[in-house]
């Protein structure tokens, strides 16, 4: 036997075949599949539903979570570099409020100022006085940059118009990375100079590179250009262009999702510095960040499949057992049930063979006595016997033999159908055949038994020995419910829809109306103390469901009772 | 002794009536329970042979009646239906002399008639 033949459950391919096209109670295929459906449809949806939500709001939070914390880590490191300029730029702004043109024009006291700056403060290169000119009058610092020209340069030009001017991170003269801040002060009488000073990145570009930013992170800052102003780890050095595009204008700190050049999901939070040309950037890799997430939901899956996995081993193995056990006391019902029939027909064997004993018994009678009689005139009356006499005798005896041959063949001819299966039935002679039984019974007591089958009532295929045994129990039923003297009329009536109808209604005694509903039920009988075995009605039930019919029972106490049987006059599709 | 045969088949009771003859006992015969009654009337019989199955009207019913009408007559009943048993139960319970099942033996119906009337 194959695997597969071992693991399929007997009730899959069973068919009863002894029980007959219409016994089948149970599809168990059937049961056996919806079972199945219906319990992994009521465990597995609210399973895989309360999953999936929580894969969802796990991924969402975990998601939201990183956004935060990147928007966090943008913000604190924005309001880093912006303090750290502002603080430079308040120095300047209030040395040149503070100082008088003198005081800056005097290169010692300016020298100790820087010098100040430098403790106080740091990052200071160089601090310089330029005049409305352009010139730079006053000069401390490394370089020799007195009387340098700065009219021409762009930062000097955007000076003109505003109080503060800070400068994209360029390489000047020095070539070194630096930015400019300047100052502008305005004095009564409308003139005006410059303080400048020249601010090392160092600063910045040690903020940045010592910041902790997880998920393969990198910080940086760009000018609007999209040049880097610092160096960053992935994106390139200081001045390159940045390969992601300049975020768009937001007063506040953003967070976007992006890809990189490899493709890759990446996190984009960036700030744009007030009062600067500076976009502070912090990109991450999403997938590095999600890391965490994956192995969570690596093991909501592995669980989920192993629920289901282990729900569907259960639910097909205990569906298996429960329709195995379900097909066994099917099978179980139905031999009782084969076993209930064959005691039945047994008790119709006896009744027949009785009833048949009865009819024999009387010609055979006639026979002895006629016999008899004309022993006893040769014999002990020593008479001389006419041949007609004779003949008389003869005749009379031959007729009795003749009606002893009629009855034997009779029995022979119903016994014969007894165990034959689908044959054409004639159906009036079904019930003749079956009543002749009976027909001294109800010459003896009187009963009027009426026979009403129209001409046009089709030969069809039917169990011809079902429906004899069907009758004689009917039948039985009826002489046992009637008195002498009572009717039992049977009416054979086609119906619509290729239907035959069949109706045994007697003037007997009547089924009380509780116990209506029970007759067809087994072991169910008024009569037990008559006989009764409880069995006849609840097997002629089951015989009619067996070819295809449909028996119903009709019955008013002390009026009578009506047994209606529709056979179909196709054979089932078996 | 007279005696009343009663039975549905003629041939059968008439034959037998006139077997009885033969052997000296006064036999008549009728096929229903009905003409045993209208018979009695005319005629006083010691002993009726009944059939148990009568159209209409039973032997067991029969005999009552007859009982009724005459307090001294005997019976026998016969039949071809049923078990011995059953029968010979029945029978004893209806207050029957003698039960025998059809076909019935000439001499042994004789020989109990006989012992019938000679107690």
């Amino acid at each position: 036997m194959s695997i597969q033949g071992k693991l399929k459950p007997k009730f899959w391919d069973y068919q009863d075949v002894a029980a007959g096209p219409f016994k089948r109670l149970f599809n168990f295929r059937r049961i056996w599949m919806l079972a199945v459906l219906l319990t992994t449809v009521v465990t597995l949806v609210p399973l895989i539903s309360i999953i999936l939500i929580d894969y969802k709001v796990t991924q969402n939070s975990i998601e939201s979570e990183i956004l935060l914390r990147t928007a966090r880590l943008v913000s604190n490191t924005r309001r880093t570099i912006s303090f750290f300029l502002t603080e430079r730029r308040s120095a300047l702004n209030f040395m040149i409020q503070d100082y008088t043109l003198e005081e800056f024009k005097n290169p010692d006291r300016l020298a100790l100022t820087l010098e100040n700056l430098k403790k106080a403060f740091g990052g200071y290169i160089d601090i310089g006085l330029i005049n409305p000119l352009g010139i730079q009058e006053a000069y401390i610092g490394p370089y020799q940059l007195e009387g340098q020209d700065y009219s021409n340069e762009w930062w000097f030009k955007e000076i003109l118009y505003r109080d503060v001017y800070i400068s994209d991170v360029f390489m000047g003269f020095r070539q070194v990375p630096h930015l400019i801040i300047a100052v502008r002060h305005t004095q009564p009488d409308k003139s005006f100079y410059v303080l400048r000073a020249t601010v090392d990145t160092n600063k910045f570009d040690q903020l940045l590179s010592h910041l902790e930013v997880d998920g393969e992170g990198d910080a940086f800052i760009i000018n609007h250009q999209g040049k880097l102003q610092t160096p960053s780890r992935y994106h390139g050095k200081v001045f390159e262009t940045l390969s992601l595009p300049v975020p768009s204008y937001s007063p506040r700190t953003q967070v976007l999702e992006g890809k990189n050049a490899k493709g890759k999901t990446i996190l984009i939070g960036y700030a744009y510095i007030s009062e600067t040309p500076f976009i502070l950037m912090i990109v991450k890799q999403k997938d590095i960040l999600m890391k965490p997430w994956y192995r969570t939901r690596l093991q909501l899956i592995g669980f989920l499949a192993a629920s289901v996995i282990i729900i569907l081993i259960v639910i097909v193995g205990v569906s298996t057992y429960l329709v195995s056990k379900i097909q066994e006391a099917d099978y179980k019902r139905i031999i009782s049930l084969h076993e209930v029939e064959y005691s039945n027909k047994l008790a119709s064997i006896g009744r027949l063979a009785a009833g048949v004993a009865h009819e024999i018994n009387n010609p055979l009678a006639i026979i002895n006595e006629k016999t008899g009689l004309m022993k006893d005139r040769l014999i002990i009356k020593k008479d001389q016997i006419e041949s007609s006499t004779l003949i008389d005798f003869a005749d009379s005896i031959l007729a009795s033999v003749e009606r002893c041959a009629a009855i034997t063949n009779r029995l022979l001819g119903f016994a014969r159908h007894i165990d034959v299966s689908i044959r054409p039935i004639n159906l009036k002679e079904v019930i003749h055949e079956t009543i002749d039984f009976q027909g001294k019974e109800a010459e003896y007591r009187s009963i009027e038994v009426s026979v009403d089958v129209p001409d046009d009532i089709p030969q069809f295929e039917s169990d011809r020995g079902k429906l004899q045994q069907i009758f004689l129990n009917l039948l039985n039923n009826a002489f046992a419910a009637l008195s002498d003297g009572g009717h039992l009329n049977i009416t054979v009536r086609k119906e619509k829809m290729d239907l035959v109808s069949i109706t045994f209604a007697d003037d007997g005694c009547g089924i009380p109306a509780e116990d209506l509903a029970r007759v067809f039920e087994p072991f169910f009988s008024t009569r037990t103390m008559k006989g009764g075995t409880g069995l006849g009605l609840s097997i002629t039930y089951g015989l009619v469901q067996e070819i295809g019919g449909n028996i119903t029972v009709q019955s008013e106490l002390g009026k009578g009772t009506s047994f209606n049987i529709t056979l179909p006059l196709k054979p089932p599709k078996s | 002794m007279r005696v009343l045969l009663v039975d549905d088949e003629e041939e059968l009771v008439s034959a037998l009536a006139e077997r009885l003859s033969i052997r000296g006992i006064e036999a008549d015969w009728v096929t229903s329970g009905e003409d045993a009654l209208k018979r009695i009337q005319s005629k006083t019989y010691d002993l009726a042979l009944l059939d148990v199955k009568l159209p209409r009207m039973s032997g067991l019913k029969l005999k009552k009646l007859l009982q009724e009408k005459n307090a001294e007559m005997k019976f026998i009943f016969f039949t071809g239906h049923g078990s011995e048993n059953n029968f010979k139960i029945g029978s004893a319970e209806a207050g029957a002399q003698y039960y025998l099942a059809k076909p019935v033996n000439i001499d042994l119906l004789v020989h109990k008639m006989n012992e019938i009337f000679n107690k």
